[in-house]
């Protein structure tokens, strides 16, 4: 299959449940082209909202919509849904846990030229820490089609983090997905890999090169990172004793640092993180870049040594 | 209204006075001062505006109330009080640990309260929302009434909404502003000037009211015809006094968000009875 962008998947699946549910709307802030929601405009223009660049009103409009029986879909950039409108995240949407699903396109470093003003690398760990809020990072196309049905079936907010930048294919069409359940994609005894969104490729890529040194690893698609699946993190680590994290986001607050926060108290081991060493992006194309911030295979497996050598010493 | 109607608000109106000096003095923290600014324009929405029914809170067909200035919550619950939403003797559980009366109104606790509100800036907005949800489903019977001071008109987002509101043409939509004049930090041309709040309404396209916001005569005719209009948002900038109502509180912004001790409760307590005769 094709490599696509997690984005594709959101204006796609909308007119999909569009279709079965009235309840659902969608609104914009003006982004509708690259969030792609401009397909769901088309199809159902009286159910979707352009409400300009006012990301706090797109969200506390969005509050009331729910407020009203709807279930919205509010989508902009990551950087401007969860900093921009943040206050009306936690106090409209989740102290009330009204049903607003948030689809924040275009996060982490590969949104690439735009630079460090658009790379949201902190978006998980703000959405994280709220009360009520469940956070899916999907890491393909048909993930992401699973991530917004999850959203969308289920009662109260969700943020649904997704991509600008194409990512291979991981998941067939018979692949199942749970809210609060991770997705093992390749089982091995010697080193358990964690990863979430655009990591997960890299993660198996990195599997592969470790393997042709005889390491073998578990690669865990923590699509779910809130709630976070601990039974399978766990069960994985504690067979592996080394665990390595990976995301295109911040190590600050993150999926690394919710495996940790897990380990730390559930099951101490080794543990490494590749992430974005609590610094902004910066302007260039997106594999280049992911290889300046080191979120690339080799890394993940060199940490994935480093783990394994903290382990044994 | 008649006479004999407008009497009965003006009655109401002083047992909410009460219900808020008892409330917020049993709390030992609150908001009296824009509370009591806003007592007639909750009194004439509940007592004689808005279609609801207390046995039914969810009935579809209800008008909706959006309190966006959330800290005036003591002139909510004493509204809610009024018309049996909730016991009286409850008030006085107001921000105490179980109270359904929490400081600021929260939708998941006490019925009645249509939505949580407390971060100003958002009311307008989330108005906005619950209007475009009853266009969707074809629900043209409710208004929803918004409620907001005149500082929190210094919040951007209220302008964001502003904008949405005569944008998307939501004639079901009737926001009010309780223009007291104070914040917290003193008076709002002082703090951060406003300008002329009507002016600025009109300029994002919305029809524009202005009356005594103590008078019940005048903001339930005010108040009528912004739930007629058809043609858009309206807003009604109703001038009021912070602190109405009790002689030591009025037009002092240190009452914004100061409980009274019990000497002083019982002070204000004196002179509403005073007036009730």
């Amino acid at each position: 299959m094709a490599d696509r962008a997690t984005r594709e998947a959101l204006g796609a699946t909308l007119i999909e449940l569009a279709a079965l549910r009235d309840d659902i709307v969608v609104l914009d802030a003006d982004l509708a082209k690259a969030t792609t929601t401009v397909k769901f405009k088309a199809a159902y223009p009286d159910r979707f909202f352009d409400m300009g660049i006012a990301e706090q009103d797109m969200m506390a409009t969005a509050a009331g919509l729910a407020v009203g029986g709807k279930t919205p879909f509010a989508s902009t950039f990551a950087v401007f849904a969860t900093g921009r409108a943040y206050d009306q995240i936690r106090n409209s949407i989740c102290y009330a846990n009204l049903g607003v699903k948030i689809a924040a396109t275009h996060a982490g470093i590969t949104v690439g030229p735009d630079g460090g003003s658009h790379q949201m690398v902190e978006d998980i760990a703000l959405m994280r820490a709220l009360p009520n809020m469940r956070v899916l990072v999907p890491s393909d196309y048909l993930s992401a089609v699973a991530a917004i049905r999850i959203a969308a079936q289920t009662p109260g907010p969700f943020y649904v983090r997704l991509g600008r930048a194409a990512v291979p294919a991981l998941y067939t069409e018979s692949a199942e997905f749970e809210l609060g359940r991770a997705n093992v994609l390749r089982t091995g005894a010697d080193v358990t890999i964690v990863a979430c969104g655009g990591m997960v490729w890299r993660a198996l890529a990195a599997a592969g090169m470790l393997a042709q040194d005889g390491i073998e690893a578990d690669v865990i698609d923590m699509l779910t990172v809130k709630p976070l699946d601990a039974d399978t993190l766990l069960a994985s680590s504690g067979k592996t004793g080394a665990v390595v994290t990976c995301e295109e986001h911040s190590v600050i607050g993150g999926l690394g640092s919710a495996v940790a926060t897990e380990l730390g108290l559930n099951g101490p081991c080794p543990m490494e993180m590749v992430g974005v060493q609590d610094v902004f992006g910066t302007s260039g194309d997106p594999e280049p870049l992911m290889t300046h911030f080191g979120l690339t295979a080799s890394e993940i497996a060199a940490a994935a040594r480093r783990a394994i050598g903290r382990r044994t010493a | 209204m008649s006479q004999p109607d407008i009497a009965h608000v003006a009655h109401v109106c002083q047992a909410m006075r009460r219900d808020i000096i008892e409330m917020v003095a049993a709390a030992g923290s609150g908001h009296p001062g824009g509370s009591l600014s806003s007592v007639e324009i909750v009194a004439t929405l509940y007592a004689s505006v808005m279609n609801h029914d207390p046995a039914r809170p969810d009935m579809p067909e209800r008008d909706r109330f959006v309190l966006s200035k959330g800290h005036a919550a003591p002139v909510l619950y004493a509204a809610l009080a009024e018309h049996g939403y909730l016991p009286r003797e409850e008030l006085v559980t107001l921000r105490k640990l179980g109270s359904r009366l929490q400081g600021h109104p929260d939708m998941r606790k006490l019925p009645g309260v249509e939505v949580s509100t407390g971060s100003l800036g958002q009311g307008l907005a989330l108005a906005n929302g619950m209007a475009l949800a009853l266009r969707l489903d074809g629900n043209t019977a409710p208004t929803v009434f918004c409620l907001m001071g005149d500082g929190e008109l210094q919040e951007g987002s209220v302008w964001e909404a502003a904008m949405a509101a005569a944008h998307y043409r939501l004639d079901n939509v009737v926001a009010i502003v309780d223009l007291n004049g104070l914040q917290i930090d003193g008076a709002t041309c002082e703090v951060m000037d406003l300008g002329n709040v009507p002016e600025k309404f009109a300029a994002f396209g919305w029809t524009v009211m202005t009356c005594d916001g103590h008078s019940v005569a005048e903001l339930q005719d005010a108040l009528e015809r912004a739930k007629a209009a058809t043609e858009g948002p309206v807003v009604i900038v109703a001038r009021t006094m912070k602190g109405r109502g009790i002689s030591f509180m009025e037009n002092l912004c240190d009452w914004h968000g100061k409980a009274p001790n019990a000497d002083e409760a019982e002070r204000a307590l004196a002179e509403l009875s005073d007036q009730g005769e």
